[in-house]
């Protein structure tokens, strides 16, 4: 076999299998193994500290409106224990989170059943949708002023919109995950005569499982965002409302402390649904 | 007395605006206890006519009754066995089997005692709290028929249930749903393209037409397999051998080839 004739054989295989590096003007970018990515992930990191605190310590941006990251850090730890617009960063997130909570099991609790039953009533799809297509495209935040004049600023108004924002994925995954039951499975319940209410419980939930989790990890990211979002307006607790006071103040070491928190919050909410979401799937036996 | 009863079945698919006439007229009746088998070149409809019975279709032309009723929705009284199993992948091989006794209504004690039975017919002993993709092909489809024996369906609709599993697996199935047949005998209407499969299993085997599908010749088997006594073999392939066998699969493989041959362009 010539070498142009391995070649081409070599291309055409390369879709299938990008584990092997190919050379070639059409070959995707190497794969690099676990170690490489990270240490690129740790320059990545690195690059950007240092040129925050470039810009910073040399006074390039006035030190006023970017701390160097030392100072969030040392920031991040005094608010730990010291409090801030009455309370300390522990206490404002525990009150943003348990809003949080609410609002996004609120939101699963409805959201999930009835994505489900719209998946199987052809006439509740007819009903339900034109109305949700309209609403999910106002933006949480676009429902601050109405939720604050229903709810208040306390604890309904926020609820209602970390709802607002965590509601449309639960909904839209739970049906697609019923629309897309493989028929046969359906059929075979129905030839052994369950209920339509049982086909719901007991075949189409189990089936979207992956599919309501998935849209699960979504919604949560969707409400964590919002409810920060809310506080900037109303609330009288929470990280949201502890960065309105800081910026007041300009303490702006304060404000990136928030955003910090903020971040990492959000981030383990998605790490513990990822944690859940993979368990699932392979107690599934579909991964 | 008829069990299924198919009167001048016609059955028209629209595809994309463009009628597909599937069906043209289709006469078949199953009488109670009986087993009959339906073959037919791919795509003449064998299946539709499964599936008008079950009720998951419905007839554009004639009627489908099961025990003297019009077919209106699928029900247990009608069990099915698919090709590709559909089984609950959530559930245990005993929730599996359990769950049309519980939409019947039938107590927890009496439910536990007739999974055990089925469990045992089937040979799935000691699997019971398996999940079906930790079994093989050929016990996810004794899954699949012990949940349709449990019910006691007045009728058992087979779609090329063997279809799926490779060819060892599939004679060891077959002799045993003969074994079955004798134990426990109900009325059987049984999808296949593969014709020694149906002379060795049914009582008569319907021939269909290439598409738009229509029966062409029933065969009756029964009276063949009691005469010639092919029930005192117990293994498939000495059944297979006998001249009698022989003789009936080779008169319908010849009646499937001329319809093979008429659809060529």
């Amino acid at each position: 076999m010539s070498l142009a004739m391995q070649t081409k054989i070599n291309l055409s295989e390369m879709s299938a299998d990008r584990a092997q590096p190919q050379r070639s003007a059409v070959t995707p970018p190497i794969r690099l193994t676990r170690s490489e990515r990270m240490r690129l992930g740790t320059i990545g990191l690195i690059g950007f500290i240092g040129i925050w605190s470039l810009l910073s310590l040399t006074g390039l941006v006035p030190r006023q409106f970017l701390p160097a990251p030392h100072e969030v850090l040392i920031r991040f730890i005094e608010l730990l224990g010291t409090p801030f617009a009455g309370a300390t960063l522990v206490e404002h997130l525990a009150s943003s989170f348990m809003r949080f909570a609410y609002g996004f099991l609120l939101a699963a609790m409805i959201g999930i059943p009835l994505g489900l039953l719209m998946g199987w009533y052809r006439w509740l799809d007819d009903v339900i949708t034109p109305i949700f297509d309209m609403l999910r495209f106002i933006a949480p935040i676009a429902w601050v002023p109405f939720a604050a004049l229903w709810f208040g600023t306390g604890i309904g108004g926020p609820i209602m919109i970390i709802f607002a924002g965590a509601f449309p994925p639960c909904l839209i995954n739970a049906y697609r995950g019923a629309r897309f039951v493989n028929r046969n499975v359906i059929e075979a319940a129905q030839m052994l005569g369950t209920s339509n209410l049982r086909i719901v419980t007991e075949v189409l939930l189990p089936a979207s499982i992956p599919s309501i989790v998935a849209g699960l990890r979504v919604s949560a990211g969707l409400a964590w965002q919002s409810l920060i979002g809310a506080e900037l307006i109303v609330a009288s607790a929470g990280v949201g409302f502890m960065m309105v006071q800081a910026q007041a103040g300009v303490a702006t070491a304060t404000v990136m402390t928030c955003m910090l928190a903020i971040g990492l919050v959000g981030l383990l909410i998605d790490v513990a649904l990822r944690q859940i979401e993979t368990a699932i799937r392979r107690r599934h036996g579909q991964s | 007395m008829a069990s299924i009863e198919f009167s001048s079945v016609g059955k028209v698919f629209n595809r994309a605006g463009i009628d597909f006439v599937t069906l043209d007229g289709v006469d078949l009746s199953v009488a109670e206890k009986e087993f009959v088998a339906i073959v037919g070149p791919s795509g003449c409809g064998k299946t539709t006519c499964l599936r008008m019975a079950a009720g998951f279709e419905f007839p554009t032309l004639g009627t489908v009754k099961v025990n003297y009723r019009d077919v209106t929705a699928p029900g247990p009284d009608r069990a099915v066995v698919f090709q590709q199993f559909a089984l609950f992948p959530w559930k245990t091989v005993a929730q599996n089997i359990e769950l049309g006794l519980r939409n019947k209504g039938v107590p927890k004690v009496e439910r536990q005692e007739r999974v055990k039975n089925a469990i045992a017919l089937m040979s799935l002993q000691g699997y019971e709290s398996a999940y079906p993709h930790q079994l093989s092909g050929g016990m996810q489809q004794r899954v699949a028929i012990a949940r349709a024996y449990v019910l006691e369906p007045e009728v058992l609709l087979m779609d090329e249930p063997f279809g799926a599993l490779d060819a060892q697996t599939r004679v060891s199935m077959q002799e045993e749903l003969v074994r079955l047949a004798r134990v426990n005998p109900r009325t059987v209407l049984f999808i296949t393209h593969a014709v020694e499969e149906a002379v060795y299993l049914a009582d008569r085997v319907a021939i269909m037409t290439k598409r738009p599908g229509r029966i062409k010749e029933i065969i009756d088997i029964k009276s063949v397999r009691l005469a010639e006594k092919w029930d005192e073999h117990e293994r498939i392939e000495d059944v297979m051998d006998l001249e009698s066998f022989v003789h009936l699969r080779t008169h319908i493989w010849r009646s499937l080839r001329e319809e093979k041959g008429s659809q060529v362009h």
